[in-house]
């Protein structure tokens, strides 16, 4: 390569909103249940049916929209985008085009230690797609319109990106406002949060954009970034060449690691875009904005501030709790319980992280509730169980989420603070182990181990192991 | 059956009765005191369209048993006390665009020729719930567009008063099933005049309400922004009537209007004294039969005479509306009839060799000319390039139309002039020159465009006895005042029946 290229990227992220119900009509918009079981008239475009805007869909998109500096769009509309495809029933989308709810947005992301503003040119409204289905025995495809009018935002960001990283810094950024916000679970494997790559490369130096490409269907932020260094390969070598870069859609194959022309812009279909007549303006009131903007909770960044002067944890433990809603909300739960919030940090940095390797999952997964991770805490600083039993009982919690008291009680695990049963577990120990008991008296510290070993395991476990030690010290 | 047949044995007294000749509050009044009972109302237009409907082709579907099983209900609620209003028990008919759970509803189309809805429409329920009972699904232009009813795939509805003549559109089925005496009223929509226009050439009553007045949810659109179902029926109290059951918010339809005045029925006063009615100078110009302009002008005689204060003016604007209209409605309806694509539902073709093909045959093969028409033109102006130049600019034209009729409003209550340029046109005329058609609806469209209520009713006939229809239109929620000032004029006038009809039974 003899020259210098630059890597100009700008994203169009949708993202399913978390609405209990669809966007213009009242089915269910939850993920799965049987083919068109979460249907009606509305959804699946029978003639006559008429749309009604969900205000939750406004609020959230708007939350949004404040949350990445945006200006709220105060009269917006809806626009239809017409093109005919089976898992569109309408075969128009109800979209915005010309009056998109937010505009002229920035996040700030930090990629590779430096740190930017991405500008967003717009995030607008819009209704989801049903399902095809293809069925290889009949040789033929069935539409399942379960998903048919959930709720999307697309968020459009400038060209401001410049590599894979900073892709990812900012896909990041997004998903945790969003995720906070409680406006969607943006899980990229599940299509609640998808992004679009816009690339282009031009020459280090150069003002003018080169010729971008749109390449879709990336499923993780791995793909993503697969894609992106793939893409800029191709047209860099297209370049050198000597050959022209299409302007077109590019569809990424993951297992192929491999992308190929969907459409070029010669073949584009003209949507006719136009004001949808079923739906009225939307007007968000001063009052409205209020009630959205006083609703907004508490970010990552004033999050990390505050974690650090009101709890004194270390900048890595602060880090990995508010990388997750989840987390930092069972985190917060937890101490309102009133756990120590130093040791709810523990448990989670060490057994909960380890848990969630151990099984392979995200932080946005963990199902246990608070009350019961409380619960341990406590029996855990009471002493009524000891070390050992406490992380045995957490992964009850973390897989089942169980309550630890009724569980110690039942399966016995509660230490045992018999000292007359505990003392004679200790001489028996002693009268047991002379070889030990010598080598203690002779200096050795480390023999006592062997016989608090002895004695828990004639305890089953269940003493409490400093109590031991300071018996056997008295008796030896 | 045992049931029915042993009713209509009972009360043999009433088949003397002339039933289907009554209007719909006549009915209504005579089934409340037990005169006459549900089913013979509603076996009377059975037999009325059994015997009648081969001639005019009124109907696309008559629902026989689904009626007289409603009949049954119905009775039974008035029995118990459940139903009083004025429409209980009373025979309708609907325009084959309203969804109907369980009824084919066709919009007149191929496309649709075997659509059988899962719910049924707002409007249609609003008559349900006063005790109506629905008789059948009327005839149409196809997807109600068009002013003859003669682009149905079931044929054209012949105009009773000369069955040479189109009854007009797309309403046609509704208003001539009324005219012939098949039912006593029925439901249109209009959305550049197809209850108006259908009503004046078939010699009815007809109302077209303010834009959201009555939902518009289950109704097959067409034009959104400028559809509204409305009644037709014999006479302005019958119209009112209807209307005060059907119009209600419903939040189903974003366009519905939330109003607290849909008591039409205490606007039928025989009084227009003082009453400001205004007739546009630019109404009654070249192209208008000077009979029908002879006509319009008696009746502002007529009223006049009866109090009201008539001048003439000019509203201005009135060479833009069609081009407008014609632009709004097929940007609309090219977006609206997409959903029409054999996958879902509908006419599919029967052999395709992938979706494309699919989609392209089954649309081909299910819709009208008149259709594809429109389809195309309004595929045309909203695209890349022309929207500005066609779409936005008709918008501009809709918004300064209805700053005319505002500018027109402070000054009077009325706005008065023919519904047509010309009565019933003969069968065939229109086919071969659309432009000559679309410019027919040059006095109703602007009404339409700016949302406002218009009712057309007889006030007169032209020298081969075809009817010939007076058009008032309000302000926007005034159709109190229009259905006042229609009363008042159809006091002076005794309500006609066409020869064919009148002459039933001698």
């Amino acid at each position: 390569m003899s020259k210098a290229y630059e890597t100009v990227i700008g994203l169009e992220v949708h993202v399913e909103l978390a609405t209990k119900t669809k966007i213009f009509c009242g089915c269910s918009t939850a993920f799965g249940g049987a083919p068109n079981t979460h249907t009606c008239p509305v959804c699946t475009g029978m003639p006559g049916s008429l749309p009604v805007l969900n205000k939750g869909v406004v609020e959230k998109a708007v939350a949004v929209g404040l949350a990445t500096n945006c200006t709220i769009t105060r009269n917006c509309k809806f626009d239809r985008k017409n093109y005919f495809y089976p898992d569109n029933p309408q075969n128009y989308q109800i979209s915005q085009l010309y009056y998109p709810i937010c505009r002229d947005g920035k996040v700030e992301i930090e990629a590779e230690g430096k740190k930017k503003f991405v500008r967003i040119h717009e995030i607008h409204m819009e209704e989801d797609a049903g399902k095809l289905v293809h069925d290889p025995y009949t040789d033929s495809s069935l539409v399942d319109f379960n998903r048919s009018g959930v709720p999307l935002i697309e968020i459009v960001s400038e060209p401001d990106m410049r590599s894979a990283e900073e892709v990812i810094a900012y896909l990041e950024k997004l998903r945790l406002i969003i995720q906070y916000l409680g406006a969607s679970d943006c899980k990229l494997n599940e299509g609640s949060m998808r992004a679009d790559v816009n690339l282009s490369v031009r020459e280090v130096g150069s003002e003018t954009f080169g010729t971008r490409t749109e390449t879709k269907n990336l499923n993780s932020f791995k793909a993503i970034a697969r894609a992106i260094e793939n893409e800029r390969e191709r047209q860099i070598d297209l370049i050198e060449s000597g050959e022209p870069v299409i302007q077109e859609t590019r569809r990424w194959d993951d297992t192929k690691e491999y992308s190929y022309a969907m459409r070029s812009k010669e073949d584009a279909q003209d949507y006719r875009y136009f004001p949808d007549p079923d739906l009225v303006p939307i007007h968000i009131s001063d009052e409205w904005l209020e009630e959205i903007k006083a609703a907004q909770p508490e970010f990552r960044d004033e999050k990390k501030l505050r974690y650090k002067e009101e709890y004194e944890l270390p900048d890595y433990d602060i880090d990995i709790i508010t990388n997750t809603k989840r987390m930092a909300d069972l985190f917060e739960e937890t101490i309102a319980l009133g756990a120590n919030p130093k040791k709810v940090s523990n448990w989670l940095m060490v057994e909960t992280m380890r848990l969630m390797k151990e099984h392979q999952m995200d932080a946005d997964a963990l199902a246990f509730s608070a009350e019961n991770f409380a619960k341990l805490i406590k029996l855990a600083d009471d002493k009524v169980i000891n070390g050992t039993v406490a992380k045995e009982v957490f992964e009850k919690i973390f897989t089942d989420d169980i309550d630890p008291e009724v569980y110690v009680k039942e399966h016995g695990l509660a230490t045992v603070n018999d000292e007359g049963a505990l003392k004679t577990a200790c001489e028996e120990a002693i009268r047991n182990n002379p070889k030990a008991v010598e080598d203690y008296r002779g200096g050795k510290e480390k023999a006592l181990g062997a016989l608090v070993g002895q004695v828990m395991k004639a305890m089953k476990g269940k003493a409490d192991p400093s109590s031991v030690n300071k018996l056997l010290k008295e008796l030896l | 059956m045992a049931a029915i047949r042993c009713l209509r044995h009972l009360t043999r007294e009433a088949d003397k009765m002339n039933i289907t000749g009554m209007t719909a509050a006549e009915i209504g009044r005579k089934i409340k005191a037990k005169e006459i009972s549900v089913i013979e109302a509603v076996t009377a237009c059975l037999d009325a369209i059994e015997q009648y409907d081969k001639e005019y082709n009124c109907f696309v579907t008559v629902d026989r048993e689904g009626a007289l099983k409603q009949a049954i209900e119905v009775q039974k609620k008035i029995d118990a006390g459940e139903l009083t209003g004025p429409l209980a028990g009373v025979p309708i008919a609907i325009k084959d665009n309203m969804c109907q759970e369980g009824i084919l509803t066709s919009c007149s189309s191929k496309i649709l020729s075997d659509f059988v809805p899962t719910y049924t429409a707002e409007a249609v329920l609003k008559l349900m719930e006063a005790g109506a009972v629905i008789i059948g699904k009327t005839n149409m232009d196809e997807f109600a567009m068009g002013s003859t009813t003669e682009t149905s795939y079931y044929g054209e509805t012949k105009n009773p008063w000369d069955i040479t003549k189109v009854p007009g559109g797309s309403s046609g089925g509704s208003a001539a099933a009324v005219a012939a005496e098949e039912v006593p009223c029925a439901l249109g929509s209009d959305t550049g005049g197809s209850i108006r226009q259908p009503a004046s050439f078939c010699g009815v009553t007809g109302i077209k309400p303010t834009y959201g007045r009555v939902s518009r949810y289950g109704l097959i659109a067409y034009g959104s922004s400028l559809d509204q179902i409305g009644p037709i029926a014999k006479d302005v109290t019958d119209c009112a009537t209807i209307l005060e059951a059907i119009s209600q918010y419903d939040k189903k339809d974003s366009t519905s209007v939330n109003r607290t005045d849909n008591d039409f029925t205490t606007a039928l006063v025989d009084d227009v004294k003082g009453m400001k009615i205004g007739l546009p100078r630019d109404y009654f110009t070249e192209g208008l039969d000077s009979e029908i302009k002879d006509a319009v002008y008696k009746a502002a005689e007529v009223l006049k005479s009866k109090g009201a204060i008539v001048e003439e003016f000019d509203l201005g604007m009135v060479e833009y509306a069609i081009p407008a209209y014609y632009i709004i409605a097929s940007a609309e309806a090219s977006s609206n009839l997409e959903r029409f694509d054999g996958v879902k539902y509908g006419y599919r073709t029967e052999q395709y060799t992938d979706l494309h093909n699919m989609y392209k045959k089954s649309r081909s093969e299910g819709f009208g000319a008149e259709v594809k028409r429109r389809i195309m033109l309004g595929s045309f102006v909203l695209s890349s390039g022309y929207y500005d130049a066609y779409y936005v600019k008709a918008l501009k034209v809709k918004a300064l139309i209805k700053q005319a009729y505002d500018k027109a409003f402070e000054k009077y209550d009325v706005i008065m002039g023919p519904v047509a340029p010309t009565t019933a046109l003969d069968m065939g005329a229109s086919l071969s020159d659309p432009i000559k058609m679309y410019l027919g609806d040059v006095y109703t469209v602007p009404v339409n465009l700016a949302g406002l209520p218009g009712i057309s009713l007889p006030c007169g006939y032209d020298s081969d006895g075809m009817p010939i229809g007076l058009q008032m239109v309000g302000d926007a929620f005034h159709e109190k005042t229009i259905i006042r000032a229609a009363y008042a004029f159809e006091q002076t006038k005794e309500y006609k029946r066409p020869a064919g009809v009148s002459e039933r039974g001698l």
